[in-house]
């Protein structure tokens, strides 16, 4: 009964989004008030819609409805609640409802708080939106229901994938999908702004809470999608620049250079039909990601089922909106008038460089994760690209980004004070450089790389700080530098916490890839493993039972300077419904660095007894955690700046539209 | 001028649907690495014994003569996989008509008879290949791999080390249809 429901609630929301997309285009055609506000509606009943329908689904799931059939491929009644309720969104079918949801939602957000925008810039900007929704909603009613039925009931599912059962991977997919979809919101707007043919300081300053609320998303989603890999794959690893992991990185990378550039825009009235380039590209990089992980173009450990038929179906969806929005460019941006001028060292400048090197960086990472396909294409060769390529092409390029990204907060708009911009910043350069030499003589003959990085990390914390201080003027005492802290804007306070926070995280960058050490061996009862300092002992392994799944626990003992420190306890367990295996590995976390276990069952039967004993010392891992909460923070207190909701400046009357062609 | 370049996202996006279009053909399989060798006989070039071993070296004719089903594992004492794997290359070893033979590749004397010490040295004769020529002649994609042969044609290629069920299963399978044959 809840399914048909849901079904039904879905099949009236593409109505709904078929009319949306329409009236409200032509209501801002002709200046027709009542149809231009009709958007309101119907992107609130079609928020309303989809929520039911993914309620409905919801419900299915928590009541283990093993008619659907999609309960029946993702779930059991034997699996925690939680994990229920994630199952949700665990499928192909599922995480499209979630997709459309979150598209929808963004939809009726704009409409309920998007008071202060003109009327034709909203509707025509929701209509943009409902175009999204018509192709998605059309998606999954013709080629990927969730609301399908089974014919004969089994008695129980077939479980969700056990990798997926896990707390930080529940988490994960939502708050991605936020962010990925937060930027169709943007691209709506750009796409409106393009068609209107009219992008001001105005405009920009309306975009940029959207831009921001979808990049703070994208932040906690990759992040927390890499703590999952960290922790659950038993590899140690929390980057592999696998395919469907780029797919997510590449709209943040990109999304980050919209931020900055949106700021000129919105200050200088300048780097305009860039800015809209950005929004556009943005979300086709989102759309992008979507296609590559359902089409199974490419291999990846993490992609769902491969279909080439939906492939085929999102593809078209691809070329028809990102192939028309920039038809719509090549057309409108040549018109777009460039703003105030700039010297070369000026905030301009440097957010011109920043703009510049995050762009580079996402073709970086664009090419590396398609050439595989092209080669294929062009000679039949079949190669994966790896780290090495990204440590050659991508590393060197953010390297400037984050000496750059020193200096960007500390020049002022139009034209820098360069001296004393130098005067403030050579004793951190040189601090900095120092660092980099100590750690050379000390690790001497260790990777080079590694100085280097935690050089940067140096420089990008204290240049960060030093802005901060020198904004609040700490020279005039701290009791009025705090006050005067307190009173900055929301925005800049967000500034300096994300970019220290990326200071922080360069740390865990470095140390745990470069510094890193690694043991694999056999281990039976009572062997001792020694590293980084401290001596493990192979206690022995326990059979356990957990709801769904059994489980062997290791015992190891850790052991420092003779002393017992924890005893660390890694499971393998076994899901017997789904079939599979998952590996829990045990990590001692400290600030310095992890130590972390992982075990494998025996590989030959000659060997009964002994297990493959997986450990690791990373050093400074929890920095990447740590930074990335900070940027999250800095993120959302920029996005509780009260300038960017109320008081938004009324559009410049002295604007002239462009004459359409 | 400045007209013209506004084109140029949507040139570079379209070109890209392109491939992305021909990525979609539903015969292509982005899993399979092929192997050249499949289908015919050994490379004939033969290697020296890892000299603080001793023993044979590994020689295609020989292998391609040799009874039974013929195991080539490509193994190096630096390759944390190929440690994972040991045991199931050990157990192997022990299968009646079964033969492993080893190819040490990219590895130096001492680390590779330290890593034999350790472990135990499951093969019948190991090729030692300190420079990585050998690598052209098989098709070495990487560290561990293992080459199923059997009356003198390679049957099968398996990348990556054996370990952990999924890539047991697909293993076992192969070397039982090729045992039965």
């Amino acid at each position: 009964m809840f399914s048909e429901v849901g079904h039904f609630a879905l099949i009236l929301g593409l109505m709904v989004a078929v009319v949306q997309s329409v009236i409200p285009m032509w209501g801002a055609a002709c200046k027709d008030g009542l149809l231009m506000r009709s958007a309101d509606v119907t992107a609130s009943v079609q928020a309303v819609l989809v929520t039911v329908a993914f309620a409905a689904l919801m419900t299915g799931f928590v009541l283990s409805d093993f008619s659907l059939l999609n309960v029946v491929e993702n779930s059991h009644s034997a699996k925690p609640m939680i994990y229920k309720i994630a199952a949700t969104w665990g499928s192909h079918e599922g995480s499209l409802l979630l997709w459309v949801l979150i598209l929808a939602l963004f939809g009726g957000a704009v409409a309920w708080f998007g008071n202060n925008l003109p009327a034709g810039l909203k509707a025509r900007t929701l209509a943009v939106q409902a175009w999204i929704t018509v192709g998605f909603l059309s998606f999954m009613l013709f080629t990927s229901n969730p609301f399908e039925r089974v014919d004969v009931l089994p008695a129980n599912g077939q479980d969700l994938n056990p990798l997926l059962q896990d707390i930080g991977l529940a988490l994960h997919p939502p708050l991605l999908y936020v962010g990925y979809v937060g930027f169709s919101i943007v691209f709506s707007f750009a796409v409106a702004a393009l068609i209107e043919g009219c992008v001001d300081p105005a405009w920009a300053r309306w975009v940029r809470p959207w831009t921001l609320a979808a990049w703070v998303s994208l932040t906690g989603g990759i992040a927390l999608g890499s703590w999952w890999a960290y922790y659950e794959l038993g590899w140690g690893g929390w980057w592999f620049w696998d395919p469907v992991e780029n797919v997510s990185f590449m709209p943040w990378l990109l999304g980050t250079a919209l931020l900055h550039s949106a700021i000129v825009t919105e200050k200088r009235d300048t780097f305009k039909s860039w800015t809209i380039l950005l929004a556009i590209l943005t979300f086709s990089l989102s759309l992008f990601g979507t296609f590559i992980v359902r089409s199974g173009l490419l291999t990846s450990v993490h992609a769902f089922a491969v279909d080439p038929e939906r492939g085929v179906y999102i593809l078209i969806l691809l070329g028809i909106s990102i192939g028309g929005a920039l038809t719509l460019f090549a057309l409108r941006a040549p018109d777009m008038e460039p703003g105030g001028i700039f010297a070369p060292i000026s905030r301009e400048a440097g957010l011109m460089v920043n703009n510049l090197l995050l762009a580079t960086g996402t073709a970086t990472v664009l090419l590396g994760t398609i050439y595989p396909l092209i080669l294929e294409a062009v000679t039949g060769d079949k190669i994966s690209v790896g780290p090495p390529y990204y440590a050659l092409t991508f590393t060197p390029l953010m390297i400037p980004l984050i000496l750059a990204m020193g200096f960007g907060p500390h020049l002022s708009w139009k034209r820098a004070d360069a001296k004393g911009v130098m005067q403030r910043l050579g004793w951190i350069m040189a601090l900095s450089v120092l660092v980099v030499v100590t750690i050379l003589w000390i690790d001497f003959g260790g990777p080079v790389m590694a100085a280097v990085g935690i050089g940067l990390g140096v420089w990008l914390g204290l240049s960060t700080l030093a802005e901060f201080s020198h904004r609040v003027r700490v020279k005039d005492g701290l009791a009025q530098a705090w006050a005067r802290a307190g009173r900055l804007p929301r925005s800049a306070q967000g500034m300096t916490l994300a970019h220290f926070g990326l200071a922080v995280a360069i740390f865990g960058f470095t140390g745990s890839s470069l510094w890193k050490t690694e043991d694999v061996r056999f281990v039976s009862p009572g062997d001792v493993v020694s590293i980084a300092g401290y001596d493990v002992t192979f206690e022995g392994v326990r059979d356990i039972r957990g709801p769904n799944y059994v489980s062997r626990q290791g015992d190891l003992t850790v052991m420092y300077d003779g002393m017992v420190l924890e005893v660390l306890q890694p499971e393998r367990r076994y899901y017997p419904v789904a079939d599979m295996s998952t590996t829990e590995s045990a990590i001692r976390q400290t600030l310095a660095g992890d130590l972390y276990a992982s075990i494998v069952e025996p590989t030959g039967d000659a060997d009964a007894g002994a297990w493959t004993l997986r450990i690791l010392y990373e050093p400074l891992i929890n920095c990447i955690w740590i930074g990335s909460v900070l940027m999250v923070l800095g993120g959302l207190l920029s996005l509780s700046d009260r300038r960017l909701r109320v008081g938004a400046p009324v559009r410049s009357a002295l604007r002239s539209p462009v004459p359409a062609e | 001028m400045k007209r013209v370049w506004a084109f140029l996202p949507l040139v570079v996006v379209a070109i890209l649907g392109g491939f992305l279009f021909w990525g979609l053909n539903p015969d292509r399989d982005p899993n399979a690495i092929p192997s050249a060798l499949v289908g015919k006989p050994p490379p004939t070039a033969s290697l020296g014994p890892i000299p603080s071993i001793g023993g044979d070296g590994l020689n295609g004719d020989v292998v391609a003569e040799m009874d039974g089903v013929v195991l080539v594992n490509v193994f190096a004492s630096w390759c944390l996989p190929c440690r994972a794997e040991h045991g199931t290359i050990t157990s192997l070893s022990k299968m009646a008509g079964v033969t492993v033979v080893g190819l040490n590749y990219r590895d130096t004397d001492s680390a590779a008879a330290a890593f034999l010490e350790e472990l135990g040295n499951p093969y019948a004769a190991i090729g030692f290949d300190p420079a990585g020529m050998s690598g052209i002649d098989w098709g070495i994609s990487g560290v561990p791999e293992t080459f199923i042969i059997k009356d003198g044609t390679v049957r099968f290629r398996f990348a990556g080390p054996i370990v952990g069920d999924g890539a047991k299963k697909i293993f076992f399978s192969e070397l039982g249809e090729v045992q039965v044959q």
